[in-house]
């Protein structure tokens, strides 16, 4: 089992973005997917960064794929996804539409915005090119045992969410701007003051979501350290890691050494909590009941 | 379009005498006609499925007593005020509302949404009874009168009068007249 | 234009029929349709039943199968799709690839809808589903403004279908874990959105508190209404602001867009609302059938009063406006 890092979901700026990618080609990760998920109004502002940070991984001996959006709406997203594939990488989809840009027959990725449950759909996509799938992360784990069985069959390589923010929503309306009381249209990217999300809590102080732009987070950061075995078990290939603005070559580490058992979860857990007090976490979707519960104890009861 | 939409109350006169008289003839009346209509209508049952076994609390409050129904045993019992068993779920509203509600003239969202409906308690237990009650059309006009066949046409007489007097729906309309 | 009306109970089916829906959606009572809600749905009797009283009066009947079937228990999605083709349903609804692959192979001549679960916000997301499956109608996600709707059926083959009243999810629909991270259930999974058996409502401090799975979702003053705890409508804090971060308690109102959606080239009208009861069904379809009449007359439609038979009695047009994003 290795890891995979996930798109940055986040909008950082320019020297931020390199700063992140050439720490990250030290980390003992195996590939990582970079591009723009959320929002096609950010790439001007860092696209710039992306052939240099696909180099640099690729000559730390890293495997470099592309995303698409998560949600394509309009003509320049469109042509946005079309131009993928000329990037000479692999495309990981993450908006179904994006499969109307690959020729049948092109290997391509599926990330875990595309709704993967069940049996037939999984056989659909690889008989369609997919060659690597991360699972959607409300998925029970029940369900993941299933399918890693048809991925090892058909010689596919299956990945679960391992951690970070839990991405729960895409919508057409930006929240950010919302909460600065702007349209979309004119938000002046103000989602940027926010490198980890903006927090949103109940009224009663309960911590719970975090706004990204259109995009909506849990608060508590996924951790599926405890599950790895289990994971790794039924034919789990790879961990996928979500950036995050502080500590995360470290964390890369440390999650680096569970499979093969050079760390126990606890110490994990414990070097998590050291290095990020407020950090919340959460494991419910890997127990299958409500994804905000951590080690079977729901965040609040 | 009806007036009755949950607004109206029941006339004080008629309030004054439910005060004083016992409650176990209303107790056993309204059993007999639950009973009645669950036999007619195997299928509310049916649709209420697992939560046949819930208590609920019907908390007409321009009553001067609460009911308390028990679907699996087809019992309806009514009880003082303060007095009433524990339920699992509690729906409160006027008698408008009610029956309103239950002959198809409103839409039991729309008066959650605006007050005149409260609910408390178990929500699956509730929509599944609201769920079975609307797709039952239910008359209860027409069911007091199949159980009193006797009586027929002076009750249809009554019931009329009492439902110009009062503004409370009770029988099922003619929809179309009603939208 | 078709109106497309919801039906959650037979009774609810009839009211629509008889109030001039030119079709009905409704769905089997399990998992396999996006209301399943408790007392809800229909049974394989009831549908077949419910489909004879709609084609009597000309009106088509249309099965919602449209969650993500389970890994290991595809079969009951599969049997679900059989039996809506045996009850002579008109089309079935679906939104999982592999379902659509199953219906289109084992049931090609059964009419195959897109379901908004699908999310298929863009002509080349419908095109794929159109030339990989055959689907013939698309449901649009609630995620489009009116010019955006317009472009996208210039580039398509197949109908489109757009929500004109009824709740409104403000996430891409089918791709919204919210409700299943505060309770483990999920309208993709399980078909419900913000279940019934997670609510909780509690008096505190003269304050009706309403929470989903422990989390706070509304306070209101007590003697007010507290609104029904759907994740998305709540009221949360956000460093300085506290408000509806994500919506207000307000459901969708085209009714005055519908001119405009016509000349998009939209085909169908949906509204949405199966978990509401007949008497709602009755009002909103005689309303709306009142709006597609004078426009099939080339007459002004009637201004429609519907407000209060909404969630927070107050509308918007959503996405449908430029403006929401």
């Amino acid at each position: 089992m290795d890891l995979t890092v996930a798109p940055n979901p986040f909008f950082w700026n320019a020297a931020f973005v390199r700063d992140f990618y050439a720490q990250l080609a030290g980390a003992p990760v195996a590939r990582v997917v970079l591009g723009e998920l959320v929002c096609s109004k950010r790439l001007p502002f860092w696209q710039d960064e992306i052939p240099q940070a696909i180099e640099t991984l690729q000559a730390a001996g890293k495997e470099v794929a592309v995303t698409s959006l998560a949600l394509i709406t309009l003509k320049r997203e469109r042509k946005l996804t079309a131009d993928l594939l000329g990037l000479g990488l692999p495309v990981e989809v993450n908006d179904l539409s994006a499969l109307h840009h690959i020729p049948a027959g092109t290997p391509f990725w599926v990330g875990p915005l595309v709704n993967i449950y069940n049996d037939s759909t999984l056989r659909w996509l690889v008989r369609r090119g997919a060659r690597r799938i991360c699972l959607p992360p409300e998925l029970p784990i029940d369900s993941v045992a299933l399918l890693a069985d048809i991925a090892q069959a058909e010689g596919i390589a299956l990945e679960v969410w391992g951690h970070g923010r839990l991405p729960l929503a895409i919508s057409g309306r930006c929240y950010h701007a919302r909460l600065h009381e702007r349209a979309k249209d004119s938000c002046q990217f103000i989602c940027d003051a926010d490198p980890d999300g903006r927090d949103v809590d109940t009224l009663d102080g309960q911590r719970f979501l975090s706004v990204n732009g259109v995009q909506t987070l849990s608060q508590a950061y996924a951790c599926m350290a405890d599950h790895v075995g289990r994971l790794r078990e039924i034919g789990v290939s790879a961990l996928r890691l979500q950036p995050q603005s502080v500590g995360f070559a470290a964390l890369c580490a440390d999650y680096a050494r569970l499979p093969e058992g050079r760390m126990s979860p606890d110490a994990l857990v414990g070097n998590l909590r050291a290095a990020h007090p407020d950090m919340q976490l959460c494991d419910g979707y890997g127990r299958g009941g409500a994804g905000a519960s951590w080690r079977g104890r729901a965040l609040y009861r | 379009m009806l007036a009755a939409r949950g607004d109206v109350s029941i006339p004080r006169i008629l309030i004054l005498p439910m005060r004083v008289l016992p409650l176990w003839p209303v107790s056993l009346g309204l059993s007999a006609l639950a009973r009645r209509i669950l036999q007619a209508h195997p299928e509310i049952l049916s649709r209420i499925d697992k939560y046949q076994s819930k208590g609920f609390a019907l908390d007409i409050t321009d009553l001067p007593f609460a009911l308390h129904l028990d679907p699996a045993r087809a019992a309806v019992r009514a009880w003082p005020r303060g007095a009433a068993p524990p339920a699992d779920a509690r729906i409160s509203g006027t008698l408008a509302g009610f029956l309103a509600m239950l002959h198809g003239v409103e839409d039991g969202d729309t008066l959650f949404f605006s007050g005149a409906l409260q609910i408390e308690g178990d929500m699956s237990a509730v929509l599944a009874l609201r769920n079975a009650l609307d797709d039952a059309e239910l008359d209860l006009g027409a069911e007091v009168q199949r159980a009193l066949p006797m009586l027929a046409p002076p009750l249809r007489a009554a019931i009329a009068r009492f439902e110009r007097l009062t503004g409370l729906p009770l029988r099922r309309p003619d929809l179309s007249e009603v939208y | 234009m078709e109106l497309v009306c919801p039906a959650g109970t037979p009774a609810a089916l009839r009211a629509a029929v008889d109030s001039g829906a030119h079709s009905v959606y409704c769905g089997f009572a399990d998992a396999t349709n996006a209301r399943n809600f408790p007392g809800l749905n229909f049974s394989r009797a009831e549908l077949a039943e419910g489909v004879g009283y709609a084609h009597a009066q000309g009106a088509k009947v249309l099965v919602a199968i449209n969650t993500f079937p389970t890994a290991g228990d595809e079969g009951l999605w599969h049997c679900a799709v059989a039996d809506a083709a045996c009850a002579g349903a008109d089309a079935v609804i679906l939104a999982d690839l592999g379902l659509l692959a199953h219906a289109a192979e084992h049931h090609p001549d059964l009419r195959r809808h897109l379901s908004v679960q699908a999310a298929a916000a863009n002509p080349d997301a419908i095109n794929f589903y159109a030339e990989a499956f055959g689907v013939r109608r698309v449901v649009l996600p609630r995620v489009l403004s009116v010019e955006e709707i317009a472009a996208i059926n210039r580039e398509i083959a197949v109908e489109t279908e757009v929500f004109v009243f009824g709740g409104l999810c403000v996430m891409a629909e089918g791709r919204c874990s919210l409700s299943s991270y505060a309770t483990g259930r999920s309208p993709n999974m399980n078909g419900v959105c913000s279940p019934p058996e997670f609510v909780d409502y509690a008096n505190e401090g003269g304050q009706n508190v309403a929470r989903l799975g422990g989390f706070v979702i509304h306070r209101t003053p007590n003697g007010a209404s507290a609104p029904y705890p759907t994740l998305c409508k709540g009221c949360f804090t956000s460093a300085d602001k506290t408000g509806h971060v994500f919506e207000d308690a307000v459901s969708l109102d085209a009714s005055t867009l519908v001119p405009r959606l016509a000349k998009a080239g939209v085909t169908a009208l949906k509204i949405e609302g199966r978990q509401r009861s007949r008497a709602y069904v009755g009002q909103i379809v005689r309303a709306f059938r009142a709006v597609t009449d004078a426009l099939e007359a080339g007459r002004e439609p009637p201004a429609l009063a519907l407000a209060r038979l909404s969630e927070g009695q107050s509308a918007t047009t959503g996405a449908y406006a430029k403006t929401w994003r």
